[in-house]
This record gives structure tokens, C-alpha cells and sequence, in this order.
């Protein structure tokens, strides 16, 4: 919109920027109240006398002598363990995102050039399973890898992540490819390429901005993964999501919430930069299905 | 099931045992792992076809057949998983839209700050999310404390009651999702074409009516892509009630599927059942857009 034609009316231009402000602070406001919470002790966060204490920490003064601790976080990582789950998280996403963008690229690429009707039945497939809840495709799963006893490893997991996620990167790939005019890939083959020296050399090197896009929503799906990883790994072997969810039950009895509300906040943090430094990549990435529908 | 006198050394007791040859006579006449057919669609657990003609021949009042029906655990869930669908979809639409217009209205400068805090909602793990919300509003928490000093009743408790319990989830629904709808709607704004805007504002048309008759029409395909996409997220919404505690009070469709997984008693064919049965409603509700596709599709020229 153009906004020369904007004559401003100031009641409506403080209307809409409190209402702007307001929805910031409920979009906003939960993350820094835990963060800031997060280096309280529990008499503070859940604060039954005055909710002021969780801002200035007076209990934390009297148990620990100083405003800010950071005994959630040794409990966390290093009494609970936390670490390890961190690394298990580090491994099923970075392989579920380099595989599924791998098998992505190619798929998406040769569905987007396939004039064979298949092409149709395959992505209305995809979006079908698009569309069903990860956890009934789970209950279809355990009883094999039990039989196989393949069960509670990252390995299966990764698979099945891959998986669940293929019919989202090829999709999304696919309707990237499109853009791409074919004129670049035929006038390749039309010097002498074959159509994998194509897809090498004339492809490749234009089609990174669509995969970033990609990768970054694989990276959210396997990441932010409760139904999968809680079904399907042993509790050794458990990412960081069902690992917090593992915590309520025994931090609840022993009294140290303030575990799990440092366990959330560490899972916070590499999502804030992720939003930080791709920002626009996410937004282009959310809006591509709608302008293109 | 048998009495059987175990004599010890110091005194006999008498317990009660499994009687082997009555349980391989039962086995006989009613064997495991028999071929089932359909029954597990039917039973209690699922579409419980017994159960609902057996309460509509009891219940005397509509009111009273909804309120059996709602016992039987599926229809329980069918009922919670539907009414969060169809009360979070809305709500985030409304909501989005305005967020975005009185975005679109502020500096270039504040922008991306805006876009960016407007996001974390979204993108944080659901579970992590709840867990966030579940612990401000817990008795002690910030939230939950002040409404219990608003309301002057120390024993208020979101977590008590089955109507709160469903506010909580639904408001946590249009916490998570309506940054999309903002971040689309916001996006479709900046293709709005100013001509039409100009043209509404010589005839007359004051600031609503230009977004009542020329912003909303054109935001129409947006819309309708942010409610597929909101259905689809409502119909599998399962870790706000994981981290809400919320079991007892509200279930949904996919928490009744984790249920029957988790834990020891791996109910594979319970699980199986209401599986298929998510997946035909999931299948129902997409019908339109399949049929969307399939147009594109061939106006593709293929």
C-alpha cells in the first residue's frame, strides 16, 4: 500500500499501534518471563506470596545469596544429564535434515519435469500424508521394529522422521522447481548434457535459496518432534522434547521444576537465533504455498 | 480359577491360581488371536455402535443422549478434538488479520523486530510452548495466582475443571497459530494493489469499508488456505494436551492413539483402529482441496 494516500487519523493510529503492542506482549511476554524466571529458585517462579519475588528474587537471595543462580541449569545438564540429549537432538536433525533434503531435491526435481500422470498421483499422495497426524502413522510402525528390534535406536528414528517429513520437501521442492523455467535445463541438454549434467551444473547452482527455505522447515519438524521421538525411543536414548516431557514426572515429586523450566529454555535458545538469522527465509517459506495457491 | 492350598513349612495358605486345564478349555472355545473383522471399530473404545443405540433407547432428553455419548472415550475425544478445530481456526483468522493490518500501519523501522517476536510462538516446540503457558498459569504461577487474587478464590485452579482445562488449550490453539496467519496475511497486504485502494478512497469509501470491500475480498484465497492449513493443525493437536496435563479433562484423537502406545500395554489394534478412523476424517475435511489440486493440475496443461 502505498502510503501517500495515508491521511493518519490518530485516534485509529494509536488504536492500531496498542493493539500491535498488546499482541507483542502476549506473543513475546511468556518467553522472557520463563528465561528471566529460569535463573530463579523455585520459591520465586511459582511465587505463592507476591509475583514480584519471580523479578527480583528474593528467595533466590535468601537460599543462594545472590539475585540470579544457575543451579537450574548444572541440575539440567549435568545432575539430569541433559547434554546427552542434546547431542541425540544434534544427530537425528542434522541427518533427518541432510537426507530428507538429498532424496527432496531429486524427487521434487524429477516430479517437476515428469509430464507422466503418475507425477499428480504421487504429490496428491503426498499431501495426504501431508496432512495426517504424525502419530498415526507411528502405531502402524512400532509392532515391525519391535520384531525387527530395531526399536530405540536414533538410527530408526531418523527414518522415520525422513519419512513423515519426505511428502512436505517434495512438495515444497517441487513447486520451487516449477519456478525454475525449463528453458535453463533443455537449452543444457540441448548442448550435450545429460540430464543429470543438467540438473549438475545448471540446477544446482540457482537452487539453494529454495532448499535453505526447505531444510529450514525439516529442521523445525525434526526438531520440535514430540509423538515421533517420544514413541519410538528407549528412555537412554531420548531426544530433547521427550526428555522434558520425561522430567515433569520426576521433577514434579522431587521439587525441582526449575530443572525442567532450565531444560525449556535451553531448547528455546537455538530456536531464537534459527528465527534471528532466517526470519526471511521462514516467512517466504510460510507465505509460498499461499501465493501459489 | 482355582483355590489351591500352598502348604509351607510353617503354615498353609490358600490362594487363588489360574486353573490350567479350565484356561486351555477356554482357550479352545474362545481362542486368542482370532480373526476379528471389524469388532475393534466397534467396540467401546471406538465407534461403540452398541453403546450409543443402547443409550439413545435409555435417554428420555437430547440433552441426556449427548451427555452418554460424551462418556465413551472416543466420542469424547471426537467432541474435544472438533470443538478446538472449529473455535482456534476462526479466532486465529480474525485475529491474524488485524495483527497484520496494524502492523503493515507502523514505522519500516519496527517492523522486523515485530515479525520477528510475532514468530517465536510459532516456531517453538508446541510441547515447550505449553509447558511455557502451563507454568504461568500454574496455582503458583504469575497468571494463575493473579486470577486466583482477581477473582478473590484461593482454591481457583485451571486445572481443576473441564471447561477452564478447554479454555486454556483453545487459547494456547490461537497463541501457537496465529503468528502463520499474521505472517500470510501480512505478506498478502504488500500485494494488495494500491489502484483499487486509491480508487475505493475518491468514491468515498471510508477506511472499514475499504478494508471491508476491498482488502478482505482480495485476502479471500489467503484465508482460505490459512483455515486448510488450521484444520489440518487442529485435527492432530496432541502436545498442549501432554503438556497441560490435561488428559483427564479434554482429549483429542491423537492423544487417545498415544495412550493405547505408550506405556506398557501396547494396544496395537486399538491403536490401529482409531488411526484409520483420524485418518478418514482428516480425508473427508481435505476432499475440496484434492479436488482444487486436480484442477490445477490439468490447467497446467499436462
Amino acid at each position: 500500500m502505498a502510503s501517500s494516500f495515508k491521511n493518519r487519523a490518530p485516534l485509529l493510529t494509536w488504536f492500531a499501534t496498542s493493539m500491535v503492542v498488546l499482541w507483542l506482549l502476549i506473543a513475546i511476554g511468556p518467553f522472557i518471563w520463563t528465561v528471566w524466571g529460569s535463573f530463579k529458585v523455585q520459591g520465586d517462579f511459582f511465587s505463592k506470596a507476591d509475583w514480584r519475588n519471580a523479578i527480583y528474587g528474593v528467595m533466590t537471595i535468601v537460599e543462594t545469596g545472590d539475585s540470579f543462580t544457575g543451579d537450574g541449569y548444572h541440575g539440567a545438564w549435568i545432575e539430569e544429564e541433559f547434554w546427552f540429549n542434546v547431542l541425540n537432538t544434534a544427530v537425528v536433525v542434522f541427518f533427518t535434515v541432510t537426507i530428507s533434503l538429498t532424496m527432496g531435491t531429486l524427487g521434487g526435481y524429477a516430479l517437476a519435469r515428469s509430464g507422466f500422470r503418475y507425477a499428480f498421483w504421487l504429490l496428491i499422495l503426498a499431501l495426504i500424508f501431508r496432512a495426517m497426524p504424525h502419530i498415526t502413522l507411528v502405531s502402524g510402525y512400532l509392532l515391525p521394529f519391535f520384531e525387527w528390534n530395531v526399536w530405540g535406536k536414533l538410527s530408526t528414528t531418523i527414518v522415520v522422521l525422513v519419512a513423515i517429513n519426505q511428502p512436505f520437501t517434495l512438495w515444497m521442492l517441487h513447486s520451487f522447481f516449477l519456478n525454475i523455467p525449463k528453458d535453463m535445463d533443455e537449452s543444457a541438454m540441448v548442448d550435450g548434457c545429460t540430464r543429470f549434467q543438467a540438473f549438475r551444473h545448471v540446477i544446482i547452482p540457482v537452487m539453494w535459496p529454495g532448499v535453505i527455505t526447505t531444510g529450514l522447515f525439516s529442521f523445525l519438524l525434526a526438531y520440535n518432534d514430540f509423538a515421533i521421538t517420544s514413541m519410538l525411543l528407549s528412555s537412554e536414548n531420548q531426544t530433547m522434547v521427550p526428555r522434558i516431557a520425561s522430567f515433569l514426572g520426576s521433577v514434579r515429586e522431587q521439587g525441582n521444576v526449575m530443572f525442567a523450566v532450565a531444560a525449556v529454555v535451553s531448547a528455546i535458545v537455538p530456536l531464537f537465533f534459527l528465527v534471528l538469522f532466517f526470519q526471511r527465509q521462514i516467512v517466504s517459506g510460510l507465505t509460498a504455498g499461499a501465493v501459489k495457491g | 480359577m482355582i483355590e489351591v492350598e500352598n502348604c509351607g513349612p510353617f503354615k498353609c495358605e490358600t490362594v487363588i491360581q489360574a486353573d490350567p486345564d479350565a484356561t486351555a478349555a477356554l482357550r479352545e472355545s474362545a481362542p486368542l488371536g482370532k480373526y476379528n473383522a471389524l469388532k475393534t471399530y466397534t467396540n467401546r473404545n471406538h465407534l461403540a455402535f452398541d453403546e450409543l443405540s443402547d443409550i439413545w433407547s435409555t435417554s428420555e432428553t437430547l440433552f441426556d443422549f449427548v451427555n452418554g455419548v460424551y462418556n465413551l472415550p472416543f466420542y469424547k475425544a471426537l467432541f474435544f478434538t472438533l470443538t478446538y478445530t472449529f473455535l482456534v481456526a476462526p479466532s486465529v483468522l480474525i485475529l491474524g488479520l488485524f495483527i497484520a493490518l496494524g502492523v503493515n500501519r507502523l514505522p519500516q523501522l519496527v517492523k522486523g523486530p515485530t515479525i520477528f517476536a510475532s514468530l517465536l510462538p510459532m516456531i517453538v516446540t508446541p510441547l515447550i510452548g505449553s509447558l511455557i503457558l502451563f507454568w504461568m498459569v500454574d496455582a503458583d504461577g504469575i497468571i494463575g495466582a493473579t486470577l486466583q487474587l482477581i477473582f478473590d478464590n484461593p482454591d481457583l485452579s485451571l486445572k481443576a475443571s473441564a471447561p477452564l482445562t478447554w479454555i486454556m488449550l483453545i487459547i494456547y490453539g490461537i497463541w501457537h497459530s496465529t503468528p502463520f496467519a499474521f505472517v500470510v496475511f501480512y505478506a498478502g497486504l504488500q500485494t494488495v494493489p494500491s489502484d483499487t485502494l486509491e480508487a475505493a478512497q475518491i468514491d468515498g469509501a471510508s477506511r472499514w469499508q475499504r478494508v471491508r470491500f476491498v482488502i478482505v475480498p482480495y485476502m479471500m484465497p489467503l484465508a482460505i488456505f490459512i483455515l486448510l492449513m488450521q484444520l489440518m493443525d487442529g485435527l492432530r493437536v496432541f502436545e498442549p494436551i501432554v503438556g497441560f496435563s490435561a488428559s483427564a479433562k479434554a482429549t483429542s484423537l491423537s492423544w487417545i492413539i498415544f495412550n493405547d502406545l505408550f506405556g506398557n500395554a501396547k494396544l496395537y489394534g486399538s491403536a490401529a483402529a482409531t488411526s484409520m478412523l483420524t485418518i478418514i476424517f482428516v480425508c473427508i475435511i481435505l476432499t475440496p482441496v484434492l479436488i482444487r489440486t486436480w484442477r490445477d493440475f490439468n490447467r497446467k496443461g499436462i
